[in-house]
C-alpha cells in the first residue's frame, strides 16, 4: 500500500503531497523535512529507495521534480517506480510535455488525475487510456459546468436571496 | 523509453507551453546574466502570460510564483502566513460568488499542501461538497479528501452529503462522492454507505465499478469485518467484463486471502487462468505498459498466487508452468520486466518449492545482482534473502557479488545486504557478520536504524556465540559505540554472565572470563566518550573481580576507577558505581589481609563526594568512610568476596520485628495504620482521631517533646539509607542517628535475617524511578525489577550504587508510615503481578546455555579482539561527508541559481539537440544553456547535471572513508583473494560451478 505521495522540488519546495495514511499536520511536516533531507542529498546512481522508520520510500527525479512514494516493507519497489512512471505520464499526456510549472500552477489538476490513478493508496486504473478519458469527461463537465454556474446559477441563487 | 520518446515525437506538436512562453523566450535567454531584477520582471511577465492558461486569478498566481521565489523557508512561511490572514478575513465575507470561493478554497489546499494549518476554511470546504454544480462539488471533495483525516469532527456532516451523491445519475459525482469514501469514511460511518457502494459493483459505467470495488477495499483496510460477508460480490467482478474492474477486485480479495487462505483454495484455477491469459496478451492493447501486458495486475495475481501456493502442493503444482512462462517471456531489458521477474522469485520462493522453477529463479536472482543497476542488485539480494530459506546453497555463487554490495557507498543497499546476511547468520560465520555489522553500525547516525543493528548484534551474540570472550568482546563494542541505544537488560544481561561463568562446574574457565573481561575493560576505559551503561558495567567488573586473579593490583585497579570518577564527573550514577567499586576493592584486599591505604587521588574523591550535592553519592562516600574504621572480620562480612550470585533469604513480613511492635505499643506508641485504611477511610479516621488531636492542639504543651521514637520498625528502611553494598549490614536501633556514625553496630547477613529485611524494603524504595536497572547481577530492569528482585531473593551484598537514596534522617514517623506503606503496596501490586524475573533468569539462562554449548575457546582470539576494539573507534561516518556534500550544494544551488529552475521540461524530451530550434521554447523555458541540455537529455537515464558533480564529490569523499579492510574493486590479485577469503570465513565457497565468478564481477 502506498501510504502518501510526494512531490518535492531539488531546492526542497513541495510541490504535492496527498496521504493516504492518517498523518497530522505536524507529522507531515516532519515527514516531508525528514524525506527531503534524506532524498534531495542522494546521488544519481544509487538506489532509487531509501528505508525509512520501517517503511520504505522509493523515488524518481524527472528534471527537477522528485517524485516520492511511501510503501510497506512487503511491496514490490520496482513496481512502485512503474507507478510512478504510470503517473508522470498520464501527467504529461494531459498536459502537453508537463514540466513542473505545469504542476506549481496546477496542482489542483494534478490532484484529480492522481485520484484516478491512485485510490486508498493502490493502483486503481493501470490503462493509461481509461485515466485520460476520465479526467477529459470530468473536464468538460467542468466546462459545462462553469458555463452554467456563471449563468443560470448565478441567476438563481441572485434571485434566491 | 523508447515507447516514450515516441510519444514524445507525437506530442510535441502541440505545445501550450511554447504558444505560453515564446513571448519570454527572449528574456530568458537574458535571464542567463542573472540580474535579479530582470529576473524578477521576467517572472511577472510570465505570470501574466500565463494567466490565461493556469486559469486562475492573478492575485493567487501571485502568490504561487513568490512562494516560488522565496528564498528561504522562513520567507516562504511569511509569505503563506499573509495568505492565511487575508483567506481568513476573505473567506468569512458575506455573499461570495461561488467561483471566487472555489478559488479560496484551492488557496486552503495549497496553504495546507506547504505545511501551514488551514483548518480555519475546512468547514467551507464541507460546505462546498454540498454544492449542486458539479464543479464546485468536485473541488469541495477535493479539498475535504485532503484536509481532513478519517477520524475528524466535520467528517459527519458529509457523510449525508456522499450518501445522496451516490444515488446521483450522473457518474461523474458518484465518482467524486466513492473517491471521498476511500479516504473520509471510518469505521463508524462504514454502515450508513456500505448498502449503497455494494449497490454500486453493478454500476453501468465501469469506472463507477471500479471505485465501488476500491471502496470496498478500503473499507476493509478500516474494519476488516465490515466487508467479510461480501466475498461472493467480489469473486463475480473477478469476471467483470472490464479489465480495470478484474484489476481492482485483486485488491479485496488480496485482502481476505491475507486474512485466511483456505477458503479461497477453489480460485486458485481461476486466477491462474487469468494470469494466463493476460500474459498471453489477451488483454487490450490500453492495457500495456511499455510493450508488456498488463504488468500491474500480473504482479498482483502473483502476490495472490504466492499466498495460496504457501505450503499447498497441489495449488502449487497448478501454478508452476504458468510462472515458469511468464519468467520466460518476462522482459530483463525494462524495469517493469524486472518488476515481474522480482515477484516471480518472490512467488516462487514462497510456494511449494518446484526445483525446476527455483533454478530459473536463481538465474534470473544472478541477473539482478550482475547488473549495474543499484536498483537491481536491491531487489537481487531481497530476493536472494527470500530464496535462501528454501535452497541455502544459492548464497554459494553469489558471495563475491553479495560482498560488493556489502561495500558499495550506497546506504540503502549496504543495509539491504546486512539484513541478507544477518538471515544467513549461523555458527560458523556469526563472528565475522557480527563484526561487520557493528563496524557498519559504528558509521550510520541514524538511530532508528543503530538501535536496530546493534539489538541484531546482541541477537546474534547471544544466539550463535563461539566463545565467551568473543561474546564478551562483542558486546564491550556494542556497548561502545551504541550503548545508549541497546536495551539496558542486554547490559545486565552481560554482567551476569560474566558473575555467573557459564560452566556449573569450570572455575578455571570462569575465572579466565573474567580476567579477560576485566582486561579488555581496563584498555577500553580511558577512552572518552564511553555511554554511561557501559560504564557501569565497567565499574561494577572491575570492583567485583578487578583484583580477583592477583594480576593487577589494587592501587592499579582503584586508579583506573578514580580515574573514571573524575573523567565523568557529571555522570553521578557511574560516580557511585565507581565509588562503591572502590570500596569493593579496598574490602577484597583487607579480607585478603593485605595491608592497604587508599590512594590519594581515592581519598580526596571521597573527599569530594561526601560534600556532593547527591545525597546518594554522600552517603556512599560515608559509608565508605565508615568501612574504612572497622577490623578485618566485619569487612568480610560485609563485603564478602564474589558474592553477588548468592542468595539472600528475605522475610517478607517482617515477623522478626513482631517483638519489637509489640514492645513499643506496649510504650504508648501508635499502630501502625496501613494506608490504604488511612486515605481510604480519610475522614473517619479523622473523627477518630478527634480527641487526642483535640488534646494537643488545643492546649498548651508544657513538658518537653519525647525523644523521638521510631513507632513502626519498617519505617527503618527509609530513613536509615545504607547503600545496597551495605545492605546486608543491618542496624540494630532503628536510627535517626546520622549515618556518619562510624560506630555503626554491624550485622552481617548471616546471623540476622532482620538485616536482609531492611535491606529488601530499602531496596525496593530505591529501585522505585531509579534510572539504573541493572545493579544487580541478577535483576531485570523498570520498576517490575524491584518486584522480582523479591521473587529471586538475591542477595545484595554487591549490589549497586543507588543513586535516588535519601538521607533523611528526620522524618516524622507517620510521614514515614506512608512513605513505607506506598512503597509496600507497590511491591505488594509488583509481586502479585507475576514472578517475571525468575523464568527472566532462566531464560537468559538458556541463553547463555547456547553459548556454553557452542563454546570454543580460541585462546588466541583474546590477545587479537582487544586490538580491534579500540582500532573499531574510528569516527568519520561515511554518510556524513554523504550528507554534508550535497546539502551545501543545495543551498548554494537556491541562493544563485534563478528561481525559473522550476520551469525546467519535467518530460521535455526533445532528445533532438539538434532540433534546438525547434524546440527553442522548450529550452527557454529551462532557461537552458548547453549545460542545461543534457539535463533534457537525460531525464530517463536518470543522469542529471547537478547529480553527476555530485557523485564526483561523493566519490571523492567516500573512498578516503573506505576502511583498510575494505575490499576495493578492480581487478587487483590480492583484493581479490582477500574477498574470496572473507567469503569462505562467512560460510560460502566458491566451486568450480562457476569460475568466472571473479572475472564476472570484478570486471
Amino acid at each position: 500500500m502506498i501510504h502518501f505521495v510526494l512531490l518535492i522540488s531539488r531546492q526542497g519546495k513541495v510541490r504535492l503531497t496527498k496521504w493516504y495514511s492518517p498523518y497530522t499536520q505536524k507529522e507531515r511536516s516532519k515527514v516531508i523535512r525528514e524525506l527531503s533531507g534524506m532524498i534531495l542529498t542522494r546521488g544519481p546512481k544509487l538506489c532509487n529507495f531509501v528505508e525509512w522508520r520501517g517503511f520504505k520510500v522509493v523515488y524518481k527525479r524527472y528534471a527537477s521534480l522528485y517524485f516520492c512514494m511511501c510503501i510497506n516493507q512487503e511491496d514490490n519497489e520496482l513496481e512502485v517506480l512503474e507507478i510512478i512512471h504510470h503517473y508522470v505520464e498520464i501527467l504529461d499526456r494531459y498536459f502537453g510535455s508537463v514540466c513542473e510549472l505545469d504542476l506549481i500552477f496546477n496542482f489542483h489538476k494534478a490532484y484529480y488525475i492522481l485520484d484516478e490513478v491512485l485510490i486508498a493508496g493502490e493502483l486503481q486504473e493501470s490503462s493509461k487510456k481509461t485515466v485520460a478519458r476520465l479526467v477529459a469527461a470530468q473536464d468538460s463537465l467542468v466546462e459545462a459546468a462553469k458555463e452554467e454556474a456563471a449563468s443560470i446559477s448565478n441567476i438563481i441563487a441572485q434571485a434566491t436571496k | 523509453m523508447l515507447a516514450l520518446k515516441q510519444l514524445h515525437d507525437q506530442e510535441s506538436k502541440n505545445d501550450k507551453k511554447r504558444r505560453l512562453h515564446s513571448s519570454c523566450a527572449g528574456h530568458f535567454i537574458k535571464s542567463h546574466n542573472s540580474n535579479l531584477e530582470q529576473l524578477k520582471t521576467i517572472g511577472r511577465e510570465l505570470a501574466m502570460g500565463s494567466q490565461g492558461g493556469f486559469g486562475q486569478s492573478k492575485e493567487f498566481l501571485d502568490l504561487v510564483k513568490s512562494i516560488g521565489e522565496a528564498r528561504s523557508k522562513s520567507e516562504e512561511d511569511r509569505i503563506v502566513l499573509r495568505e492565511i490572514e487575508t483567506l481568513k478575513r476573505r473567506i468569512n465575507e458575506p455573499d461570495i460568488p461561488k467561483r471566487k470561493m472555489k478559488e479560496y478554497i484551492i488557496r486552503l489546499v495549497y496553504i495546507e499542501m506547504l505545511g501551514h494549518d488551514a483548518s480555519f476554511g475546512y468547514i467551507h470546504a464541507v460546505k462546498m461538497t454540498h454544492d449542486d454544480s458539479v464543479l464546485l462539488k468536485r473541488t469541495g471533495y477535493l479539498a475535504v479528501t485532503l484536509f481532513l483525516n478519517e477520524d475528524h469532527d466535520l467528517i459527519i456532516l458529509i457523510v449525508n452529503t456522499i450518501q445522496k451523491d451516490l444515488r446521483s445519475d450522473n457518474y461523474l459525482v458518484v465518482c467524486a462522492a466513492l473517491n471521498a469514501c476511500c479516504k473520509l469514511i471510518n469505521e463508524e460511518t462504514i454502515p450508513a454507505v456500505l448498502q449503497q457502494v455494494v449497490e454500486l459493483l453493478g454500476h453501468q459505467k465501469e469506472a463507477v465499478r471500479k471505485k465501488a470495488v476500491m471502496a470496498l477495499h478500503s473499507f476493509h483496510h478500516k474494519s476488516p469485518s465490515s466487508v467479510n460477508h461480501l466475498i461472493s460480490n467480489f469473486r463475480k467482478k473477478l469476471a467483470d467484463n472490464d479489465p480495470g474492474v478484474m484489476g481492482a477486485t485483486l485488491f479485496p480479495l488480496y485482502d481476505l486471502i491475507t486474512i485466511d487462505v483456505n477458503p479461497h483454495k477453489d480460485l486458485v484455477a481461476s486466477f491462474v487462468n487469468i494470469l494466463k491469459q493476460v500474459a498471453e496478451r489477451r488483454l487490450p492493447k490500453t492495457y500495456d505498459y511499455h510493450q508488456t501486458p498488463a504488468p500491474f495486475i500480473q504482479i498482483k495475481l502473483l502476490k495472490i498466487l504466492a499466498l495460496l501456493g504457501s505450503g499447498d502442493k497441489k495449488s502449487s503444482e497448478q501454478m508452476y508452468t504458468v510462472i515458469g512462462d511468464i519468467m520466460r517471456k518476462s522482459d530483463t531489458a525494462s524495469n517493469i520486466g524486472n518488476a515481474i521477474l522480482y515477484e516471480c522469485i518472490c512467488c516462487i520462493s514462497s510456494i511449494q518449492p518446484s526445483p525446476k522453477l527455483l533454478e530459473t529463479a536463481a538465474d534470473a536472482i544472478a541477473n539482478f545482482l550482475k547488473s549495474d543497476s543499484h536498483n537491481l542488485k536491491y531487489m537481487g539480494i531481497d530476493a536472494l534473502g527470500r530464496l535462501i530459506r528454501i535452497s541455502p546453497d544459492i548464497a554459494e555463487q553469489h558471495q563475491l557479488a553479495v560482498i560488493d554490495c556489502l561495500e558499495d557507498p550506497d546506504d540503502t543497499l549496504k543495509r539491504k545486504t546486512f539484513e541478507l546476511l544477518y538471515k544467513m547468520t549461523k555458527s560458523s560465520n556469526v563472528e565475522v557478520i557480527v563484526d561487520r555489522m557493528i563496524d557498519y553500525m559504528i558509521s550510520i547516525n541514524d538511530n532508528h536504524y543503530k538501535t536496530e543493528t546493534a539489538s541484531r548484534c546482541v541477537e546474534l551474540a547471544e544466539q550463535f556465540a563461539p566463545s565467551n570472550h568473543w561474546f564478551i568482546q562483542t558486546m564491550n563494542k556494542v556497548f561502545q559505540h551504541a550503548g545508549d541505544l541497546v536495551n539496558p537488560k542486554v547490559a545486565h544481561n552481560l554482567m551476569r554472565l560474566i558473575a555467573e561463568g557459564f560452566g556449573e562446574d569450570d572455575d578455571t574457565a570462569d575465572s579466565q572470563l573474567r580476567l579477560s573481561a576485566v582486561e579488555s575493560y581496563l584498555k577500553i576505559v580511558d577512552e572518552p566518550k564511553l555511554p554511561s551503561a557501559f560504564l557501569q558495567v565497567i565499574c561494577w567488573v572491575l570492583g567485583e573481580y578487578g583484583t580477583a586473579d592477583g594480576k593487577y593490583s589494587a592501587s592499579y585497579i582503584s586508579g583506573k576507577l578514580c580515574d573514571v570518577a573524575e573523567a565523568h564527573s557529571t555522570d553521578d550514577i557511574v560516580k557511585g558505581y565507581a565509588v562503591t567499586a572502590l570500596m569493593k576493592v579496598y574490602c577484597f584486599e583487607r579480607a585478603a589481609g593485605r595491608k592497604t591505604s587508599l590512594l590519594p587521588e581515592c581519598q580526596s574523591l571521597l573527599e569530594e563526594l561526601s560534600a556532593s550535592h547527591s545525597s546518594d553519592l554522600q552517603q556512599r562516600a560515608y559509608e565508605f568512610r565508615a568501612i574504612l574504621d572497622l577490623d578485618t572480620n566485619a569487612i568480610e562480612n560485609i563485603m564478602p568476596l564474589d558474592a553477588s550470585c548468592e542468595d539472600i533469604e528475605i522475610d517478607k513480613n517482617l515477623s522478626f520485628l513482631d517483638d519489637y511492635v509489640q514492645k513499643s505499643i506496649e510504650q504508648g506508641a501508635e499502630p501502625y495504620i496501613p494506608e490504604s485504611e488511612r486515605s481510604g477511610t480519610l475522614n473517619i479516621s479523622k473523627i477518630r482521631n478527634h480527641n487526642s488531636y483535640e488534646h494537643s492542639t488545643h492546649s498548651l504543651r508544657f513538658e518537653a517533646y519525647e525523644v523521638p521514637k521510631p513507632v513502626v520498625p519498617t519505617n527503618i528502611p527509609t530513613t536509615v539509607t545504607y547503600p545496597t553494598d551495605l545492605v546486608p549490614v543491618t542496624v540494630s536501633e532503628p536510627s535517626y542517628q546520622p549515618s556518619v556514625q562510624p560506630t555503626w553496630p554491624l550485622v552481617p547477613v548471616s546471623d540476622a535475617g532482620s538485616g536482609s529485611v531492611s535491606g529488601s524494603s530499602e531496596l525496593k524504595l530505591r529501585l522505585d524511578g531509579v534510572q539504573k536497572k541493572w545493579g544487580k547481577p541478577t535483576y531485570s530492569s523498570g520498576a517490575s525489577s524491584s518486584a522480582s528482585n523479591f521473587e529471586s531473593n538475591r542477595t545484595m551484598v554487591n549490589g549497586a550504587p543507588q543513586p535516588d537514596t535519601v538521607i533523611s534522617k528526620p522524618h516524622a514517623p507517620r510521614q514515614s508510615h506512608v512513605e513505607v506503606s506506598e512503597e509496600k503496596q507497590k511491591l505488594a501490586a509488583s509481586l502479585f503481578g507475576g514472578t517475571t524475573s525468575r523464568s527472566e533468569r532462566k531464560q537468559s539462562g538458556g541463553a547463555t546455555g547456547h553459548s556454553k554449548v557452542s563454546r570454543i575457546t580460541n585462546p588466541g582470539e583474546d590477545k587479537v579482539r582487544p586490538a580491534t576494539v579500540t582500532a573499531v573507534v574510528q569516527p568519520p561516518p561515511p554518510d556524513l561527508l554523504d550528507l554534508g556534500e550535497p546539502v551545501a550544494d543545495t543551498s548554494g544551488y537556491s541562493s544563485t541559481v534563478d528561481p525559473f529552475k522550476q520551469l525546467e521540461g519535467l518530460l521535455d524530451l526533445s532528445q533532438d539537440v539538434n532540433a534546438a530550434s525547434a524546440s527553442a521554447s522548450a529550452a527557454a523555458t529551462t532557461g537552458a544553456t548547453a549545460s542545461n541540455d543534457p539535463d533534457l537529455l537525460s531525464l530517463y537515464s536518470g543522469i542529471d547535471t547537478v547529480g553527476n558533480q555530485n557523485l564526483t564529490s561523493m566519490n571523492g569523499s567516500v573512498n578516503p572513508t573506505k576502511r583498510t579492510t575494505s575490499l576495493t574493486k578492480g581487478p587487483n590479485l590480492k583484493d581479490a583473494l582477500d574477498k574470496d577469503a572473507l567469503v569462505r570465513q562467512m560460510g560460502v565457497n566458491p566451486t568450480s560451478q562457476n569460475p568466472n565468478l571473479f572475472s564476472d564481477l570484478l570486471g
